[in-house]
């Protein structure tokens, strides 16, 4: 009887398999035919940053390290211009953007762009979001972001709606 | 006559293995309950990436896979390619494979349909791009790419 049993269990123990599958949940725009869609969006309002072939950053025309984007990236959304956001301690730059909700980040790689430094950019922006929220949160109910109900997720997510658009790809060069 | 009794040594007593049986049943049921068979085999090297703001994709049974990475095998070079359930395929396949994969799940819950992307760490965003564009058109657009949690973002920026 146990000699069955244990065979069963060296059975599944070999085939068991407990890995549970995490990753940067992004969300993509529509499928649209034009590809030249133009939009009213002040330069003021765009963070630009440029990922090249050779995995080099050019975060709104300055070179940037990895480390710097997520600081650069919370500065800017948080620059609160025209002082509508209440909940933001921006600098008030009024060279930056203007509120959160105008705020767009936009991240372009070249095709020869590894893989791997796209995550990495793409995880500092989503972080740069994330702490924002958190900070908020923390300020307005006392409590992580983790922990808020629904409705109070909204209201944050509302001071700090999230705009990362990843645009096409071009050949910059390499 | 009087028979003087040896006393005997106090030894300890054999282990009983008579609770065996019911330990390795216990184990047995944990395992297979919490067992899940590998679906596919890997025909492409796979490293994923490194990243601190992940979060759980919670249905499995409403996501789809898409490997990207150097083939396994050399005879078919170094280039990274798409692997889609268990062969290799092309650009071309991924729209019309996505589209089938979302069909075979219940209509009520297809708008939480999710494709993970599990890419290797050296892919390019060129291929990677291509496939985001053929997700568009197949209006799947829910998407995550695929890492391994980093414990810190210094760990992050050390593998840089």
């Amino acid at each position: 009887m146990a000699d069955i049993a244990f065979l069963l269990l060296i059975f599944f123990l070999v085939t068991t398999t407990m890995d549970v599958d995490k990753g940067l949940l992004v969300k993509l725009p529509p499928w649209t035919e034009d590809t030249g869609e133009e939009q009213d969006i002040k330069e003021k309002n765009i963070f630009v940053v440029l990922v090249n072939a050779q995995d080099q950053l050019l975060v709104e025309d300055e070179y940037a390290s990895l480390e710097d984007v997520r600081r650069l990236a919370k500065e800017f959304i948080d620059n609160n211009g025209d002082g509508t956001c209440e909940g933001c301690r921006g600098l008030r730059d009024p060279n930056s953007s203007d509120n959160p909700r105008k705020a767009v980040i936009s991240l372009q790689n070249d095709r020869g762009t590894s893989y791997k430094t796209f995550v990495a950019v793409r995880n500092e922006l989503l972080g740069a979001y994330a702490e924002l929220r958190e900070d908020v949160s923390q300020r307005k109910f006392g409590r992580s972001y983790d922990d808020l109900s629904e409705s109070d997720k909204e209201a944050v997510n509302e001071i700090y709606p999230q705009f990362i658009s990843e645009a096409e790809p071009v050949k910059i060069g390499g | 006559m009087a028979t003087i009794k040896k006393k005997k040594k106090a030894e300890v007593p054999p282990l009983s293995t008579a609770s065996l049986p019911d330990i390795v049943f216990m184990l047995l049921f944990f395992f297979m309950v919490t067992t899940t068979m590998r679906e596919v085999t890997l025909l492409v090297k796979l490293k994923k990436p490194l990243a601190t703001e992940i979060q759980k994709l919670e249905r499995k049974d409403l996501t789809t896979y898409i490997y990207v990475g150097a083939p396994k095998s050399a005879a078919l070079g170094t280039e990274p390619r798409i692997q889609l359930a268990d062969q290799l395929a092309s650009v071309g396949d991924v729209q019309q494979w996505v589209v089938l994969q979302r069909e075979s799940i219940n209509e009520a819950e297809r708008a939480k349909f999710t494709v993970s992307i599990k890419a290797d760490v050296d892919a390019k965003m060129g291929l990677i791009s291509d496939i985001k564009q053929e997700l568009r058109k197949a209006q799947a657009l829910k998407l995550s790419y695929s890492a391994n949690p980093a414990a810190s973002a210094e760990d992050l920026f050390k593998s840089y």
